[in-house]
């Protein structure tokens, strides 16, 4: 029967089923709803108005302490997905890398991958992230003993603070100046290619990108002034006033899901160049090309089709292992949120509803994104 | 993950939960043998397990004086540790009978939590513990300071009022427990550590060196410590409530552990009273006639416990203050057992 042709017994069935499982959850939520009332347990989104009155140390968007709820929920999922996004673009670029390396005929870069996979995906999370946060950057001196590069930037154990640009008059002309540069080195690209494939001759191109890039953007600053102005950071009191600063927090937790997801993506692609033919690699070097040249063009882009979906697997494990941050407090969403903010509020099953309501889209919208690319690309391949 | 999961069961635990078994906490606790009680994770002198895995503490002999009330028996409690966070969700979803988890009163928590404070076990307030090398003698100092703090605590939100207040800016760094807190404090990401003021004096037993650190003499909040119980059952509230003013009473009668027994002999209306050889005041709480004596058996009076977990008997010498009797220049009082 199972996924077979059903017929009206199966379709009764089914309708059943799906009755009895309307009814359930019609009365899980009554149940909650009047044990709640008869509790007096306060219940409903109306929270999400209210002040919360803590501070958060580190806020993609301006945050303070008199701001609602709502807003901490915005601080949150923002600072799940910065330590997301750069984990996913710093794994996926390790993560091949190493990949490359364990697949490479020279037997020391081989070695050294293998055991690096082997040594980091072996080892469990919480502790690699507790290892650099507790082990290797609370080790930093603290700000008053801080390593200094040229008196502007600093690394002590309150995160690495760097001088902050300030916009000038300059700014605008120099943004014109670079967006004009890039939008014509696209342009140049674009009839370079044509040339190749439809005449071809073959054009060098990139003096002229690098003229214009490096250039025009040049020639506003001279005119127009200097774009930025750099408000360098100084020890004041406790901690430095002025500059940017990023927060151990962030940088642990970031190099720990990194390095710990960049393992698993290295089998994921390892994996899938070794299941694309070894003819085609022989194939492309007897024609000459560079093994470099050989794996960007033609293996890749066919292992390609192997690797995206359990690489996708490895970006929703990323996204969600950052709630790990709780341990060593970076101020995430379940730290805030279903941290905070659920013991200020009391009402655990709305905030954990929207918790995993948040999750559950990240993940739907990176495999989404993910599908697309892979739908795309087989598209582009012939597939 | 793990405490995500332990969040969500706990989220999940009303909508199973049947609305009945709410108004019966003395008869399940009876049925089961045990009081379950919601203790800290380890705060000494408060709620810590000694070093032959036994409760001890201030907040501990509380949960002790209400199991021996109920069975005569201080032993029958099994407790539960609990993180700041997740502690209210244990007590609404029945996890625990009773909250006593050095927890702040305050209206909110009182009126939207489900749950009713049974009355002052000890009176805090929030301090600030510094390095002394730091050389700072006021909180009025801490302009540009960054700041230890255990999340899900009235401390978060009284350190952004107090230094919003002061017109001081500071960073603050949020652990989800205490220990993780102490060390981050210890290992120097944060100048300061912020909790209530017995809290500093025992979290400062853990550091490797406490006499290099220097609890600062503000106080900058209000902090009365309770136990707590759900709403709906008017019955548990009141043995509870009242567990706490005998211990109270017993000091104020001169009623300790080592006399309990000639005291109880007496001839004195409210001795004969509050020991049941008059009247059942007892029974009529749903105890025994005799609960008072019981209670203080099993855990001493009010004055007692305090010097055992938290005073002079104790590594944290901390004085009586403002938990002295009302007689005797404190703020502890209890209402008459009549």
């Amino acid at each position: 029967m199972l996924g077979g042709k059903a017929g009206w017994n199966g379709i009764i069935l089914q309708i059943l089923f799906v009755a009895v499982l309307v009814w359930v959850g019609y009365e899980i939520i009554a149940n909650a709803r009047s044990n709640l009332a008869a509790q007096r347990i306060t219940s409903g989104f109306g929270f999400l108005n209210n002040t919360a009155g803590f501070d958060v140390n580190q806020a993609l968007i301006s945050y303070s302490g008199s701001d609602s709820y709502s807003r901490v929920l915005m601080v949150g999922i923002l600072n799940t997905l910065l330590v997301s996004v750069i984990g996913i673009v710093l794994a996926t670029i390790l993560g091949f890398l190493v990949a490359l390396g364990r697949l490479s005929p020279n037997a020391l870069l081989s070695r050294v991958s293998g055991a690096y996979v082997e040594l980091i995906r072996n080892l469990p999370l919480l502790f690699q992230i507790l290892f650099w946060y507790l082990a290797v950057l609370a080790a930093l001196p603290g700000p008053r003993q801080s390593i200094s590069l040229f008196s502007t930037f600093f690394l002590n154990n309150r995160g690495f603070i760097v001088p902050r640009p300030i916009e000038e008059p300059g700014f605008m002309p120099f943004l014109i100046a670079l967006g004009v540069a890039i939008v014509a080195s696209i342009g140049l690209r674009f009839y370079a290619r044509r040339e190749l494939f439809v005449r071809g001759h073959a054009m060098r191109i990139w003096p002229y990108v690098l003229g214009m890039l490096i250039g025009l953007p040049l020639i506003a600053m001279l005119v127009y002034g200097a774009p930025v102005a750099f408000e360098v950071p100084v020890l004041k009191g406790f901690n430095f006033a002025g500059g940017s600063r990023i927060i151990p927090e962030l940088v642990a937790l970031t190099l720990a899901l990194t390095m710990y997801t960049a393992s698993f993506i290295a089998e994921v692609v390892r994996a899938g160049i070794l299941s694309v033919h070894k003819g085609q690699m022989e194939a492309g070097l007897s024609l000459g090309l560079s093994r470099g040249t050989v794996l960007r063009l033609i293996v890749v882009p066919q292992a390609l089709r192997v690797i995206l979906p359990p690489l996708t697997n490895q970006y929703l494990n990323l996204t969600k292992n950052s709630s790990l941050a709780v341990a060593i407090g970076y101020p995430d969403l379940v730290s805030v949120f279903a941290g905070t903010t659920m013991s200020q509020t009391g009402q655990a099953i709305e905030i954990i509803g929207i918790t995993m309501g948040v999750y559950l889209a990240l993940s739907l919208i990176t495999s989404a994104m993910m599908s697309f690319y892979s739908w795309r690309l087989g598209k582009r391949l012939g597939a | 993950m793990k405490r995500v999961t332990l969040a969500l069961t706990l989220a999940l635990a009303p909508v199973l939960a049947s609305v009945g078994a709410q108004a019966e906490t003395l008869k399940t606790v009876k049925d089961r043998g045990m009081l379950a009680c919601g203790v800290s994770q380890g705060l000494p002198g408060f709620s810590n397990p000694d070093d032959k895995g036994n409760w001890t503490g201030l907040d501990v002999d509380v949960c002790r004086a209400i199991a021996a009330a109920i069975f005569n028996d201080p032993t029958k409690v099994k407790f539960v540790p609990l993180s700041a966070k997740d502690r209210f969700t244990a007590l609404q979803s029945g996890e625990v009978d009773v909250l006593s988890r050095n927890t702040t009163w305050t209206l909110s928590r009182d009126t939207s939590l489900g749950a009713n404070f049974a009355g002052i076990t000890y009176y805090d307030g929030q301090g600030f513990m510094v390095k002394k090398a730091l050389k700072v003698n006021s909180a009025l100092e801490l302009n540009s300071a960054s700041v230890c703090v255990q999340t899900g605590t009235t401390t978060e939100q009284n350190l952004a009022d107090y230094f919003k207040a002061n017109k001081m800016k500071y960073e603050v760094i949020a652990f989800a427990g205490a220990d993780e807190t102490v060390k981050a404090y210890e290992s120097g990401r944060c100048d300061v550590f912020t909790t209530d003021v017995s809290g500093l004096y025992a979290e400062r037993l853990k550091l490797s060196n406490p006499a290099d650190h220097v609890v600062l003499p503000e106080v900058i909040s209000k902090e009365p410590l309770g136990p707590m119980v759900r709403h709906g059952d008017d019955q548990w509230f009141d043995i509870v409530k009242w567990t706490l003013f005998g211990l109270i009473t017993a000091e104020e009668m001169g009623v300790t552990q080592a006399n309990v027994d000639d005291m109880a002999k007496s001839d004195k209306p409210d001795f004969k009273r509050a020991f049941g050889t008059d009247g059942n005041l007892g029974e009529q709480l749903g105890l025994t006639k005799d609960w008072f004596s019981r209670i203080v058996k099993a855990v001493g009076n009010y004055g007692e416990m305090y010097e055992r977990n938290v005073g002079a008997g104790s590594k944290l010498q901390i004085a009586r203050g403002l938990n002295q009797l009302w007689n005797k220049g404190g703020l502890q009082y209890a209402p008459p057992i009549r």
